[in-house]
């Protein structure tokens, strides 16, 4: 199993370490539920070391990435990020992603567990493209300061760059901890403002630690996996593997804003088959809360009397709406929000009723 | 050192004889490895009706942490004559007493052999060499 910069200082903390994309990561320091109100009412701290990160550059950089994602790369201005998937011919995603759009290149963040099925595949695509396909993961890290207090926090580490002008889903470089030309970032994983900071390895232990003595009196505590999956779902994100895979397409997930269909862009893998789910879906990604005492989860069915209508992709309980809550594929017919079903827990039901998607968020209106 | 009062399964349960009864639980490990420690990760449990006949083996509940769910599985079969309702709302009694106070279901048992079922000296030796 391979391991961040900052496993040693994780197993320190007294974390839970659990595999998760073939990386040994922290799953919890403490209770789940409590990591997960620290980032709703502070801010926390993720070590996101494991997540796949991709340079790529050459003359033929925006037209070969514009042919393997979804979104129009060359129309994202520079210093902005956009959220794009890579699609197979059928529409079904191989990954979703963050593509940072520099002067001359494009940097991707990509999920742990598809980062050597992307980079194989990106690297086929790039055959007769004039570029150069950069794994920069396995050398450097990537921390996530992620909470209302995040901003002021982070700030008091970097210099040379006010925070303030990096909108959201922007990026732009500062001196972070001394270290200078330091890629800062502000997007995010939860429905919280806040940053990613990216760092040679080596930097990693000292920034994660002046990050949480800097943020000690507002409250930032480091946070593990099973929260960031809470705050995710909370905030109507997707994740692979759960409301996107290699049968789910990204029009039924409710992700077009991250699928552009311009002509301008030309031809892409996956576009005439998104087009004909587009023009006749079938079933919508919507959320539901149960006030019952059991948390839907992965493949629990969900029925409309005796009619199956859907079934769920992720649950958890939420500590910010204090029910469980849901992300489930459910029936056009049926995808009302406010509509009552029932889930099947091996048999016994519970009601349940569908909302839309996001829970909660405070960047998104 | 576990109590030797009583037999445990490989999926961590325990059973203990209790007059012409026997009671029904989990332990501490089994607790420990849902919740990391942590007594609110428990969420939900939930246990049979009484009068449920449980061959042995069978799953005869669910306990369900913030991120997994368990099988419950009856270390002997018999018949359900009694479940701790007590602990389907205060789930935080396992994780303070899981011996005792924690207890689930109270069977009566087909036959009274425990045999198969490992003593605490050979369960202490499987949660040792890791509990799986």
């Amino acid at each position: 199993m391979k391991q961040t910069a900052l496993h040693a200082v994780h197993a320190a903390l007294g974390a839970k370490l659990i595999e998760f994309g073939g990386w040994s990561m922290p799953v919890q320091y403490g209770p789940i539920l409590d990591e997960a109100q620290c980032v709703r009412s502070s801010a926390g701290l993720f070590d996101l070391g494991h997540m796949g990160r991709v340079h790529v550059s050459g003359p033929d950089t925006l037209r070969f990435l514009d042919k393997v994602c979804t979104n129009f790369v060359a129309k994202i201005p520079v210093g902005a990020i956009r959220y794009s998937l890579f699609c197979r011919a059928d529409g079904n995603p191989i990954d979703d992603l963050l593509v940072y759009r520099e002067k001359d290149s494009v940097y991707l963040v990509i999920n742990a567990g598809n980062t050597a099925v992307d980079l194989a595949w990106l690297r086929e695509q790039a055959r007769g493209f004039a570029v150069t396909i950069d794994d920069q993961t396995e050398r450097t890290g990537m921390l996530a300061l992620q909470g209302q207090r995040a901003h002021e926090v982070l700030q008091t580490l970097v210099t040379g760059l006010d925070l303030a002008t990096i909108g959201y889903y922007k990026f732009g470089f500062g001196t972070v901890c001394g270290l200078p030309n330091t890629r800062l970032s502000r997007t995010g994983y939860t429905g919280e403002d806040g940053f990613e900071i990216y760092l040679d390895n080596a930097d990693c232990v000292r920034v994660w630690n002046a990050v949480l003595e800097a943020g000690r009196a507002a409250g930032v505590r480091p946070i593990g996996l099973g929260a960031r999956d809470i705050l995710r779902l909370e905030a109507g994100m997707p994740l692979y593997g759960h409301e996107i895979d290699a049968t789910h397409n990204p029009i039924e997930a409710g992700l077009e804003f991250g699928i552009s269909f311009k002509d301008e862009k030309g031809d892409w893998i996956g576009r005439s088959a998104l087009a004909a789910v587009k023009a006749a879906p079938r079933q919508r990604l919507i959320g539901l809360v149960t006030d019952g005492p059991r948390v839907p989860r992965q493949g629990h069915k969900l029925f409309a009397g005796a009619q199956e209508v859907g079934y769920v992709c992720s649950g958890a309980p939420s500590p910010t709406l204090g029910v469980n809550i849901a992300s489930a594929y459910v029936a056009l017919a049926h995808a009302q929000p406010g509509a009552q079903l029932e889930i099947d827990f091996k048999g016994k039901r519970q009601p349940c009723q569908l909302r839309d998607l996001p829970f909660f968020s405070r960047t998104r209106k | 050192m576990r109590p030797n009062d009583r037999r445990y399964t490989q999926t961590h349960e325990w059973v203990k004889p209790d007059g012409e009864t026997m009671l029904i639980g989990i332990t501490d490990f089994a607790v420990r490895e849902l919740s990391n420690g942590n007594e609110d990760d428990l969420v939900y449990c939930d246990l049979p009706e009484a009068g449920r006949v449980l061959t042995a083996g069978e799953t005869f509940g669910e306990i369900e942490s913030v991120k997994a769910v368990s099988d419950l599985n009856a270390p002997v079969a018999g018949e359900v004559v009694e479940t701790n309702v007590n602990i389907e709302e205060h789930l935080e009694v396992l994780a303070k007493d899981p011996w005792n106070a924690g207890w689930m279901i109270r069977l009566r048992p087909e036959r009274k052999s425990l045999d198969g079922l490992m003593s605490a000296e050979e369960y202490e030796k499987f949660v040792a060499a890791g509990g799986h």
